[in-house]
């Protein structure tokens, strides 16, 4: 079997503007696209540039559009595309650097932004060399939360993102509230001027999208809705005083 | 080209580069630290460890029993006091990963809940459900952002190690995103590159494991050491290599051929446990090397199944339950259904042995330094002697934490008593190092790199195997001296500088050429078997420790071929005896 693939490619040294190229690729019942994209790298066109490394949908680098969809590569398969045929674009809302790789720092630095590492002023610490006791029941808060592989799909679901980068967006205001939910963690007062502000939670506008494509089954939607929640509360504290 | 000094060097991202740059970071905050990597750091290859990392926990267990379960698993190649360092700083390290935030599974009280694995006698495997390495590599790397001083450097490809008079000057790397090149200067440099096991065709690591820190390395000057010794593990998916982990046997999962036997008991490793009730160091919790090997064996006797194109058996969890799967096993009931259209609960798993580590590696001592005064190595790149023939599962994420941080930490003390190497003295290999790119981007005919490449994965697989024999590693040795021969004139296609991935993959190739001529020599050399190296030509198939409880060294040679020369074993702890799993234990012992 075989089938049609068309890339959106984008040669910056060559060419201003993206084009689409087709390429011819055979595949049985077990060929990922990324399986194909290899095949197209070795046997065709060795000028095709993406990112990949684990192939099992844990490393999290091979996020791309299929047929207007952000999907991994690794983790979907040819023979779901006989029928509909197959568009590739890289993913969208975040520059292109060449082909389906994109310029990523964006995302990279809406993760610093919401300090995610556990903050714990008691130092309760290693100093004693003793795990922290959390109960499964707390740990199940978080865990959830604790999943994302920085994938980025998210973002390309996003229509706030895509419209305002500055947008801390989806995984960000996730791992926010991962460390917030984890009971080892005292940083949330850190945390919430960022989820606040005009560019954390209360941009989002509750699409949804971004649940419905994450291939972890993290839930970004939930965690920014609670989020607000939590903000909410935040806030209102703040006004009344009740919070130092 | 543009210029970078830093005090420390880290280059990788994986577990073992970002553990030891935050040793660095805390240990001397007032030294800067670069850490560069071809990759993201969270994209690294420590994300798809799955099952778990040892440490002693129980009140039941003993530093001394950690120990013997691992020099009994490395068949007595491990160096004994740095399996006794590493034994004794191991729980201090899984504590301070918990300190950091990672989400360690509990059991009811809160406590740290542990597993069994494969080789050891005791539950001492802490684990984040199935992605525990996951969520040690996030963890790591998301505390990494709170310190200033390092400066991560993403998407960088070294190239070459700057080695002036026995001392380390810095690295030469290349910009992907912009294919321009780097100077980076500093007085101690650690890898932190990870294996090499893409050498192999059938494996279950990353594209990125390819070696790249070792034969940097090894060109310079450094031993490779141990190298014959690739560890198969026994649960790949077929296809696609893609790894179910071990602690599916240590919750209780069997092996059975197509016959629905459990077939380990044929090969010492009975007798058969109740279903249900598994036992420590009995039948499916037996070392990789058994089990890999074991599969083998079915596989000529003919009671192997059959899936697609592989050869396989069968793992079968369906007694354990969905909602018990579920808890503990998740990622692998979503890989198998994925990849193998197989739901756990209700079918076995098909699997086979497919390559998954590189015991052997970069030649250090017991503080992780090699011969090069202030570089070091640490985790799967680096032989710091934890464990020779045969790595048992779940010691290797501890490794990278407990080496990782002492790697940090002597970069750190060694940073602090030297100065910078002058620029004018590390142009002369950076020029050679620009010129040489310059050749091969300007060559315009030769030879692709993509036929170079897969001949020398089907020659591994063919000579290196899990069974080996004289005739057949000679062969595959001269087949990679053949394919080197032919890589001076390979070509690249894409002549573009902005992430010019053919390129890297070409690189990547050469390196590999050099570690797959290291591995195969000391194959051929090891003229007995010993874990995961297992010969079948006469006078070869059993231990010898008269000759051989010698470590391997191969070094570099340039254009001529790699030479060997063997290493004293420390057994000050533990004198070598039988090893045996199962029943045979027992009567080892008596």
């Amino acid at each position: 079997m075989k089938l049609d693939i068309t890339i959106q490619r984008y040669l910056p040294e060559q060419a201003a503007e993206p084009f689409a190229q087709t390429y011819s690729v055979p595949y049985d019942a077990s060929t990922s696209v990324l399986d194909a994209l290899t095949y197209i790298k070795e046997e065709l066109d060795p000028t095709l540039s993406y990112r990949w490394s684990c192939r099992m949908a844990i490393c999290g680098s091979c996020g791309m559009m299929i047929n207007g969809k952000p999907i991994l590569g690794c983790n979907v398969f040819l023979r779901d595309y006989a029928k509909t045929g197959m568009l590739i674009e890289p993913l969208a809302h975040f520059p292109v650097e060449r082909d389906l790789i994109i310029d990523m720092e964006s995302f990279l630095t809406h993760l610093e932004a919401v300090k995610p590492y556990l903050i714990n002023k008691k130092a309760q610490g290693v100093q004693t060399f003793e795990p922290h006791v959390q109960t499964p029941q707390q740990l199940d808060k978080y865990q959830q939360f604790s999943n994302c592989i920085n994938c980025g799909l998210c973002y390309s679901a996003c229509p706030q993102f895509g419209l305002n980068p500055e947008f801390i967006g989806p995984a960000a205001l996730t791992l926010a509230h991962r460390y917030n939910l984890d009971s080892r963690d005292q940083g949330q007062a850190e945390r919430m001027p960022m989820i606040n502000s005009e560019e954390g939670a209360w941009s989002c506008t509750f699409v949804g999208y971004c649940s419905e494509v994450c291939p972890k089954q993290v839930d970004p939607a939930a965690a920014v809705n609670q989020s607000k929640v939590t903000s909410a509360t935040d806030l209102l504290l703040s006004l009344l005083g009740g919070r130092s | 080209m543009q210029q970078h000094d830093f005090d420390i060097l880290v280059v990788g991202g994986g577990g073992a580069g970002l553990r030891a740059s935050i040793a660095a970071a805390e240990h001397a905050p007032d030294l800067k630290i670069g850490l560069v990597s071809k990759v993201y750091p969270m994209r690294s290859h420590t994300v798809a460890a799955e099952g778990g990392a040892a440490a002693v926990t129980l009140e039941k267990d003993s530093f001394q029993a950690h120990i013997e379960d691992t020099v009994m698993g490395s068949d007595w190649l491990a160096e004994q006091q740095v399996v006794d360092y590493f034994v004794r700083h191991a729980h201090a390290e899984l504590v301070q990963m918990e300190h950091w935030g990672c989400p360690w599974s509990r059991k009811e009280d809160g406590t740290i809940q542990v597993r069994r694995f494969g080789g050891m006698k005791v539950e001492r495997t802490w684990f984040a459900a199935d992605k525990t390495g996951f969520h040690m590599l996030h963890t790591l790397y998301q505390t990494s952002l709170k310190y200033p001083q390092i400066e991560r450097l993403d998407e960088f490809f070294v190239l070459d190690l700057v080695v002036i008079d026995g001392a380390i000057a810095g690295v030469i790397a290349i910009q992907i995103a912009t294919g321009e090149m780097h100077l980076i200067r500093a007085k101690s440099v650690i890898l932190a590159t990870g294996g090499a096991a893409r050498v192999f065709r059938f494996n279950t690591n990353g594209g990125i494991v390819t070696g790249d820190g070792m034969a940097m390395a090894y060109r310079h000057g450094v031993a490779l050491r141990d190298m014959e010794f690739v560890q198969y593990h026994p649960t790949g998916l077929p296809g696609s290599g893609i790894l179910i982990t071990e602690a599916s046997r240590g919750e209780g999962g069997i092996m059975v051929n197509k016959d629905g036997y459990r077939y380990l008991q044929d090969y010492g490793l009975g007798p058969e446990t109740p279903l249900g009730k598994p036992e420590n160091k009995y039948m499916e919790l037996g070392p990789r090397d058994k089990l890999s090997q074991a599969f083998w064996q079915e596989q000529q006797a003919g009671r192997t199944g059959r899936y697609g194109e592989s050869d396989v058996v069968y793992l079968d969890l369906r007694h354990l339950g969905e909602k018990y799967l579920q808890e503990r096993l998740p990622f692998i009931c979503e890989l198998a259904k994925a990849y193998v259209n197989v739901d756990p609960a209700r079918e076995p798993i098909p699997v086979r042995p497919a390559v998954h580590y590189t015991m052997g590696g970069i030649m250090t001592d017991a503080q992780c330094e090699t011969n090069i005064k202030g570089l070091y190595a640490a985790g799967e790149c680096a032989s710091v002697g934890l464990h020779g023939a045969n790595r048992l599962g779940s010691n290797s994420l501890t490794e990278l934490l407990v080496f990782g941080r002492l790697a940090g930490e002597q970069a750190a003390a060694n940073a602090h008593a030297q100065d910078f190497a002058p620029l004018s003295t590390m142009q002369e290999q950076l020029n050679q190092q620009q010129q040489q790119l310059a050749e091969l981007s300007a060559r315009d005919t030769g030879e692709s790199w993509v036929e170079i490449k897969k001949e020398l994965l089907i020659t591994m697989e063919e000579g290196c195997g899990i069974y080996r024999t004289e005739a057949g590693m000679q062969k595959t040795l001269n087949t990679i001296r053949a394919l080197q021969q032919r890589y001076k004139n390979v070509q690249v296609t894409d002549k573009s500088k902005v992430y010019n991935t053919e390129l890297f993959m070409c690189l990547e190739l050469g390196f590999g050429l050099d570690i797959a001529e290291a591995t195969c020599l000391g194959a051929l050399e090891r003229r007995e078997s010993r874990g995961a190296h297992q010969r079948l030509d006469e006078g070869c198939t059993a231990r010898n420790d008269e000759e051989f409880l010698r470590h391997s060294l191969v070094y570099y040679q340039g254009q001529e071929d790699a030479r060997l020369e063997w290493q004293e074993v420390d057994t000050s702890i533990l004198p070598p005896a039988i090893r045996a799993y199962g029943d045979a234990a027992k009567g080892a012992k008596s």
